[in-house]
């Protein structure tokens, strides 16, 4: 990794860089221009300015809330519900083949 | 004529569903090149719906309570067979196979769907205009945008193309834009409507919400569209409001906070404009004038909403949108690889905002950022519910404006994206804390554009906030001079 | 267990973990109703959830859930209230671009596991997560790099599995195969999946180090997939320490990296490292809830948990004196009951458990019940069988012939004992030589009389070397003592 983010919590973070810019487009599968990255370091920069004061608060002791009302357990009984009709389905496909969707080579490792 | 003057003339027969749409079809026909309230209009499905409709009276079977009611949809909420395409290019064409879970009740409940509503790309933005089928506008001063992210939807009932309508609202996307074009927005608590079907921007934000004219009619879609849905794991596992029966109850005895950080007050947000604060000054001087306390409060972490609500609005988002990718659905540009397939697809397909948010999402949940952002942001949730939670011991509702200003001009806001997302500076707490909230038109700016004031309160307090709306509705100075 | 393996240099310690990905034996996958099986017809068990269309969302299979508690509490594992995450990159075959599985807050941690010899392996941790599709790779030989093009399925994407990751304690090669057949047993004895690494319904990945004998030291490890035998397994393990012995007697380290298994070449082969390898982006999935198992269920499942084969291995060896691998195959193969039931009926520990491991290593032997092997292990016992002849008859009761029953199979092959006038002289023999005990025999009490049956048959049995026939002795000593 060419970038390290180690961030001591409660200090002001280092405004965004561009090169972190770029590891981020790289990851959220984007590619930008060398004019996009120059603006999102900037506007991203801004943004994230305004999140300093929550970044001021002392949030120790708190338990972080994902969901406003505490639910527990939602499940579903293990029963089968009908499956959807493939021809339907690869009909949206941007290309098919042999009942399957059909993409480039895939380079790289498998996760 | 209201939702449900029109439903109950067509189920009694008197009025055919099938004139009914037509009549609202050839207004959409006459003015939507104007406003472009509609990715897309299904005339044809609606005839058909409505002659089934009518059939059904003809018959003597029950048509449901909304029979016949034309209802517009945000086009970021799945109707089979109809291309659904949250105003991207990435989604351009894709007609999915299943139906949201609101679609089919509006369905069931005799309304019929007149066309899939224009929204800013994937609901992000306040204004409409960050939409891949270009902007909507206001139908009460077509200079100035709908607000958003539910514009179309707004615009569909304020130029009457529909009597109700659906959007979604992740910091905002209802109220405002019912605020900017004059009409009663409901954001329901988290999970008393089913989310299925609705493509995600902010899991945990999203809620889906009715536009309507009038409150009763507001009450009435919720009571169709809400109720537990076992597709979705964070739906409440209650039955549906009863919200119409409790309107006439008036607001003698209630309680209601003005709530200083959000309207005007010291030490509260900055940008609220002067004439919007005079109407929620009177929208609370009519309460108590109907009998209701009004006093002030406080809700200090209330002015942190914006930071928190722009660290996980954009998190969720970046993840949600991963399944953009060329594979299953959707645009594809073709590539030698699978990876640059991927990444020249989303690059082609997402508009700058959505792009913009997926990087400040990713990043946000990138190896070193996680504590200082997202997980920050998720512990200030956690604050606002326990200020708001001392709150409303002391009170039953409170009151703040919807939005800082009315409705903006087209184009005012485009160019730097912080000036837009302070937009939603009031209307972001109740979708951290997952509360209900509704905006009620109250009077018009100086502008002489209709201003919204907006009732928050606790989890599943949907029948007091209607209770009070009603109230408000019936206090609220005449018509504005553009309507 | 292996009894002599190639070990690495004395200065030498391997140190391995293992990750087995094991599939659950559900109806349905984990977050939708789609059927949990393996078709050869690509993509007919989807909807909209396990294909990620847009608007779709998660709902938990509460069997999958039990399952998972299950499969923890047998490994000795505590039960955790947890949550599911989100684990973000981009693969086609993960239709959401995200994998839905449990980060820091697993459902299952802290157990262990105890080989047949012993040995104790910690269990860090055993979460739930979903599978992914499958990549078809065309053109090339099907190889991944020189493909050109790929063809998705996602028949197996949420399919649920458990993913059950042991701390390094793992020093043999022998303890690693041993480690993934004790998990076979008892996932087979809980019966929370069937467990065959050949079909890919149990996936092992082994972390592999080493480091100077007597060290505590963790050194770089290199994590080994694409293992789909215990047999690949071993010469996986032994393959890579090798490596990394030889990698450091040259002044060299081994990468931290992924390395993929290639049994045909015997040999483990770096993968394109990615670039963003670890930086999932982890976060609490929003569109499912917390996990919190009450003490009741978590008492429910232990009360409802069969004996496990440690605990089944220890019974037969209470009961017997044979060798602990003779045990170890017959618990393996589930024959347990049989030898068991089989016992208990009163036939010779050793012998039933000796002839189960020698006579009976076939896939369907339903045929044979503890009562008749009982009745075979006591003419095997009583000298009406030779050994070659219990070895076939015993074949052709697990092939169902004559009823199971080996008395008639015998018969019908013609097995007798030896020939009764030979019988008579060696008895006539024995009553010569044994005056005393013949006439307790013939005037003793019933008591006496038993006695002195067992002596005669025992001495008969002796001469013939276990030859005669128990029950044509009986019959000559009392046609004998009444003659």
């Amino acid at each position: 990794m060419e970038w390290s983010g180690a961030v001591s919590l409660g200090a002001m973070t280092q405004r965004i860089t561009r090169d972190e810019v770029v590891h981020v487009a790289r990851l959220a599968r984007l590619s930008l221009s060398d004019a996009e990255i120059d603006e999102f370091t900037s506007q991203l920069g801004d943004i994230l300015e305004h999140a300093a004061d929550i970044e001021a608060l002392d949030v120790g002791d708190v338990e972080p809330t994902l969901h406003p009302l505490p639910m527990v357990n939602v499940l579903r009984p293990d029963e089968l519900c009908p499956a959807l009709d493939r021809d339907l389905l690869l009909s949206q496909a941007p290309a098919a083949e042999d009942g399957q969707f059909r993409v480039p080579p895939i380079l790289g490792e498998e996760p | 004529m209201s939702a449900l003057d029109l439903a109950s003339a067509v189920r009694s027969g008197e009025r055919s569903a099938v004139d009914v749409i037509d009549e609202h079809l050839a207004r959409i026909d006459a003015r939507d090149g104007e406003i472009n309230a509609f990715n897309q209009v299904t005339a044809v499905a609606a005839r058909e719906a409505a002659a089934a409709v009518d059939a059904a009276v003809a018959a003597g079977k029950d048509p449901g309570p909304l029979a016949g009611v034309p209802i517009a949809i945000k086009d970021n909420m799945c109707t089979t067979g109809v291309a659904t395409t949250c105003s991207s290019k990435i989604l351009e064409g894709w007609e999915p196979p299943y139906d949201a879970t609101v679609v089919q009740r509006v369905a069931a409940a005799g309304a019929v769907m007149v066309g899939k509503t224009n929204l800013d790309e994937f609901a992000m933005g306040s204004s409409t205009e960050n939409s891949a089928f270009g902007p909507t506008k206001n139908p009460l001063d077509t200079s100035r945008v709908p607000g958003g992210s539910s514009g179309g939807s707004a615009a569909a009932v304020a130029a009457d193309f529909a009597s109700l309508s659906l959007g979604s609202d992740t910091g905002g996307s209802i109220r405002q834009p019912a605020a900017f074009c004059g009409l009663v927005g409901m954001k329901p608590t988290y999970g008393a409507v089913s989310r299925y079907g609705l493509i995600a921007f902010g899991s945990s934000l999203d809620q889906i919400g009715p536009f309507s004219k009038t409150v009763v009619e507001s009450a009435a879609l919720l009571e169709v569209i809400g109720g537990h849905d076992p597709l979705d794991s964070t739906s409440i596992d209650q039955s549906a409001f009863d919200l119409t029966s409790v309107l006439d109850r008036g607001v003698e005895g209630m309680r209601i906070g003005i709530l200083r950080e959000l309207s005007g007050g010291e030490g509260g947000v900055e940008g609220l404009s002067a004439d919007v604060i005079a109407r929620t000054n009177e929208a609370a001087a009519a309460l108590e004038k109907a009998g209701a306390t009004v006093v002030e409060v406080s809700v200090p972490s209330a002015t942190l909403g914006l930071s928190a609500y722009y660290l996980v609005a954009p998190a969720e988002a970046s993840s949600n949108l991963s399944r953009f990718d060329g594979v299953r659905y959707g645009l594809r540009v073709d590539a030698p690889t699978t990876g640059e397939m991927m990444t020249a697809t989303r690059t082609a397909g997402f508009g700058p905002e959505v792009k913009r948010r997926i990087m400040l999402g990713t990043y946000a949940l990138s190896a070193g950022y996680y504590d200082a952002f997202y997980g920050r942001a998720l512990k200030v949730r956690t604050m606002m519910l326990q200020e708001f939670a001392l709150v409303y011991a002391e009170v039953d509702l409170l009151l703040t404006p919807t939005a800082p200003t009315t409705a903006f001009r087209l184009g005012d806001r485009t160019a730097d994206p912080m000036t837009m997302y302070v937009n939603d500076v009031c209307t972001i707490p109740s979708n951290l804390t997952g509360h209900p909230a509704i905006s009620v038109p109250f009077g018009v700016g100086d502008d002489g554009l209709p201003v919204g004031v907006q009732l928050l309160g606790p989890a599943l307090s949907e029948p007091t906030i209607y209770q009070a709306a009603a109230a408000l509705e019936a206090a609220a100075p005449g018509e504005g001079s553009l309507s | 267990m292996t009894a002599h393996e190639p070990s690495l240099p004395e200065e030498w310690e391997l140190v391995v973990g293992l990750e087995v990905h094991v599939e659950l034996a559900t109806k349905t996958k984990l977050f939708c109703g789609c059927e949990n099986k393996f078709s050869h017809i690509p993509n007919t068990l989807t909807c909209p959830t396990c294909v990620g269309l847009p608007g779709s969302l998660p709902v938990m299979n509460e069997k999958a859930v039990e399952f998972a508690m299950r499969l923890g509490r047998a490994l000795g594992c505590e039960i955790h209230p947890s949550v599911m995450a989100r684990k973000n990159y981009f693969y086609p075959d993960m239709a959401k671009d995200f994998q839905t599985t449990q980060y820091d807050q697993p459902t299952n941690a802290d157990g262990q596991l105890a080989l047949a010899d012993g040995t104790i392996v910690g269990i860090e941790r055993a979460h739930i997560e979903e599978d992914a599709g499958k990549t078809t790779h065309v053109g090339g030989g099907g190889r991944i790099n020189d493909a050109t093009y790929s063809l998705v399925d996602y028949n197996r994407a949420g399919v649920p599995l458990v993913e059950i990751v042991s701390q390094p304690d793992i020093r043999t090669v022998g303890h690693a195969k041993a480690y993934v057949s004790e998990l076979r047993d008892i996932l087979l004895a809980i019966q929370v999946s069937d467990a065959k690494m050949e079909e890919g319904s149990m996936r092992v990945d082994a972390n592999v180090s080493v480091r100077p004998t007597g060290s505590d030291e963790l050194r770089t490890r290199c994590e080994l997939k694409n293992i789909n035998s215990v047999r690949s397994l071993g010469r996986a393990i032994e393959y890579e320490a090798r490596r990394h012995v030889d990698l450091y007697t040259n002044g060299e380290a081994p990468r931290q990296e992924t390395r993929h298994w290639d049994e045909e070449g015997g040999r483990s082969t770096a993968g394109r490292s990615k670039e963003d390898a670890d930086d999932y982006r982890y976060f609490q999935e929003p569109d499912l809830v917390p996990l919190s198992p009450t003490a009741a269920q978590i008492a429910e499942i232990d009360a409802s948990m069969p004996v496990l084969p440690a605990a089944r291995r220890a019974r037969l060896g209470e009961l017997s004196s044979v060798a602990d691998e003779v045990i170890v195959t017959v618990v393996e193969r589930g024959q347990d009951g049989l030898a068991l039931g089989a016992i208990e009926a009163g036939a010779d520990a050793d012998k039933v458990l000796t002839r189960i491991q020698n006579d009976l290593a076939v896939d369907d032997w339903s045929a044979v019940t503890s009562e008749s092997l009982a009745m075979l292990i006591q003419m095997e016992t009583g000298g009406e069988l030779t050994a070659t002849q219990v070895k076939q008859v015993l074949g052709e009761m697990a092939a169902g012939e004559h009823g199971g029953d080996p008395k008639v199979i015998a018969a019908a092959h013609g097995f007798e004992a030896m020939e009764s006038n030979e019988l008579e002289t060696l008895v006539d023999q024995l009553i010569v030589d044994h005056p005393d005990e013949w006439s307790r025999f013939v005037d003793g009490d019933d008591g006496d009389r038993k006695k002195m049956q067992g002596f005669f048959t025992g001495q008969i049995m002796k001469a013939t070397k276990g030859q005669a026939d128990g029950r044509a002795v009986a019959q000559l000593l009392g046609q004998k003592s009444a003659g």
